[in-house]
């Protein structure tokens, strides 16, 4: 049996653990390095060619192009909610064949890819000219642009179907009973119980959609749309100066990391009941 | 060498004719389309559809491993403890991830260019070099892949449990041997629905590709839709046969993940 008698005289702090370098280390400053090589190489192409003259004469037409993705998006974002609604309804109807067609336009739309979509509408649907002329549509499907926002409506319109409805499924059946239980009517139940909690679940991917768009919108620039992307084809087509493309990565970059925390500072505002503290 | 390679790409034709599902023996625009603008002969666009066919799902294939490979080493990188580490995989995905594929594709293929240029005028050889379309596609489709790979991998990793590395050290593994015999299987098994999805993505993405002017399904059904002035039918071909490319994987992929979930039978 032993007692302590004496107290453990107080010590120095240990000494700070020497940071060994490690591989991760290496690995890391160097691939640090790389990326500080290519932005310092980058700049460097850009101060080497800057010329006031390119940028007095594109810097316009590079604004207006972002103008147009960006209404584009937001137009086919929008109309593509709108129209996302009666497909989930279809798609979560009991009605087999009504839920067969809208499960059916789903896959089509989600399992090609959106250029073949752009091209079937827009050379597809231009070479039944006489046809559309009789009907009185051929004003629309003339202009490149409101095949675009045809297109990406439709398709977002798919993907949207798809977030809502799994959002709409993961609500907990015991919420609906619980507004059966008031007496609550359907209708009143769903646009303000179901709904709501549908959305909270649903806006992370509906984020995710609205970035995809913005980066799928590129594509427009293929059959003459002058987005940004068409903007810079056609800069770089006259002046075959890289930095065109580099001007464009660093506006799409921003557009899309803006709205990426954008969305980020709103699921915390929108969950803030949610969360314990 | 220059001989065996021929040797090598006419059996891989030979097989690829065998196995064509368009336009070979038992092809399905052989079987139903003779007569029609989609005969595998000079007079019909079959056979040439059937090549993009064979480009857009070669390109996929052999951007897969390339993806997954880099994507893998990131998502090793990312959980790592070192920040610079981090830092540096984190700007990688994040520009990746945020840029449009066809941006990444014509930076990629005309920075190749530029740069490729730039190399061999600096030794002295002044011509006009063209980079392949097939590698650029590669390359771009590949970094984009990755970038989204690592993120699913990395969530992947987080679901497994630390036990599972003590386990491994338990037993006295290397780590290496830790990864591949513990991690890996589990990693995959976790990871596969995410996969799936990423593979989709990829094969929707190779129609970019076109663009810049490889041979794949779009390009040759716009051509075929250029020349013959039916575009609505040939686009609706190239709808179609993404749609098959989408159901064939989606019925290898559910096939995979029962292969994967093998060892949760019910007992």
């Amino acid at each position: 049996m032993s007692v302590i008698e004496t107290l453990i005289p107080p010590q120095p702090a240990p000494p700070e653990a020497i940071k060994t370098y490690t591989t991760q280390r290496l690995i890391g400053r160097a691939l640090l390095g790389v990326w500080l090589a290519a932005s310092v190489g980058l700049f460097l192409i850009i101060v080497d060619g800057w010329d006031p003259a390119k940028f007095e004469k594109y810097g316009p037409s590079f604004i207006s192009g972002l103008g147009v993705t960006l209404l584009l998006v937001a137009c086919s974002i929008t109309l593509g909610a709108a129209l996302s609604l009666p497909i989930v309804f279809a798609r979560m109807s009991k009605n087999k064949v009504l839920s067969w067609l809208a499960y059916g336009y789903v896959y089509f739309f989600r399992g090609t890819p959106l250029i073949t979509q752009l091209f079937l509408v827009y050379y597809g649907l231009g070479s039944f000219r006489p046809e559309l002329q009789s009907v009185g549509l051929w004003w629309f499907f003339r202009d490149a642009w409101n095949c675009a926002l045809l297109t990406f409506t439709l398709n977002t319109a798919a993907y949207q179907a798809e977030i809502l409805r799994g959002a709409i499924e993961s609500v907990p059946r015991g919420q609906r009973e619980g507004a059966a239980a008031l007496g609550l009517p359907a209708r009143i139940a769903f646009f303000k119980i179901i709904l709501p909690q549908a959305m909270i679940v649903a806006l992370r991917p509906y984020g995710n959609e609205i970035i995809l768009m913005i980066k799928g919108s590129a594509i427009v620039a293929i059959v003459t749309v002058f987005d940004l992307m068409g903007e810079t084809r056609r800069a770089f087509s006259r002046t075959f100066d890289y930095q065109m493309y580099i001007w464009a990565a660093v506006l799409y970059l921003v557009m899309v990391e803006a709205l990426r925390n954008l969305w980020v500072w709103l699921e915390d505002r929108l969950t803030r009941h949610l969360k314990r503290r | 060498m220059s001989g065996l390679f021929a040797a090598l790409s006419s059996a891989v034709s030979w097989f690829g004719s065998i196995i064509d599902p368009l336009c070979g023996p038992i092809g399905i625009f052989r079987l139903f389309g003779s007569g029609t603008l989609l005969a595998c002969s000079d007079a019909g666009w079959g056979d040439e559809i059937a090549y993009g066919f064979m480009i857009t799902a070669s390109l996929a294939i052999c951007t897969l491993p390339v993806g997954l490979f880099i994507g893998f080493f990131i998502a090793l990188a990312k959980q790592s403890e070192d920040k610079s580490l981090r830092l540096a995989t984190n700007i990688y995905t994040t520009i990746f991830r945020g840029l449009p594929e066809l941006l990444t594709l014509f930076i990629v293929y005309y920075g190749l260019q530029v740069l490729a240029q730039r190399f061999l005028a600096s030794i002295g050889y002044d011509e006009p070099v063209e980079i392949n379309a097939f590698v650029a596609g590669m390359i771009a489709l590949g970094v984009v892949f990755s970038a989204y790979c690592s993120e699913v991998l990395l969530s992947a990793f987080k679901a497994i449990p630390h036990g599972q590395y003590e386990a491994g050290d338990a037993l006295g593994f290397h780590r290496g041997k830790t990864m591949r015999l513990i991690i890996l299987p589990q990693l995959v098994r976790i990871a596969l629905p995410g996969l799936g999805n990423l593979w989709m993505a990829l094969l929707k993405d190779t129609a970019l590709v076109s663009v810049i002017g490889l041979p794949d399904i779009l390009r040759q059904t716009g051509i075929a839709a250029r020349v013959s002035k039916k575009a609505f039918e040939f686009f609706g071909v190239a709808c179609l046969l993404f749609l098959i490319l989408a159901m064939v994987s989606s019925i290898a992929f559910a096939m995979l993940e029962r292969w994967a979930k093998r060892s949760e039978v019910a007992r």
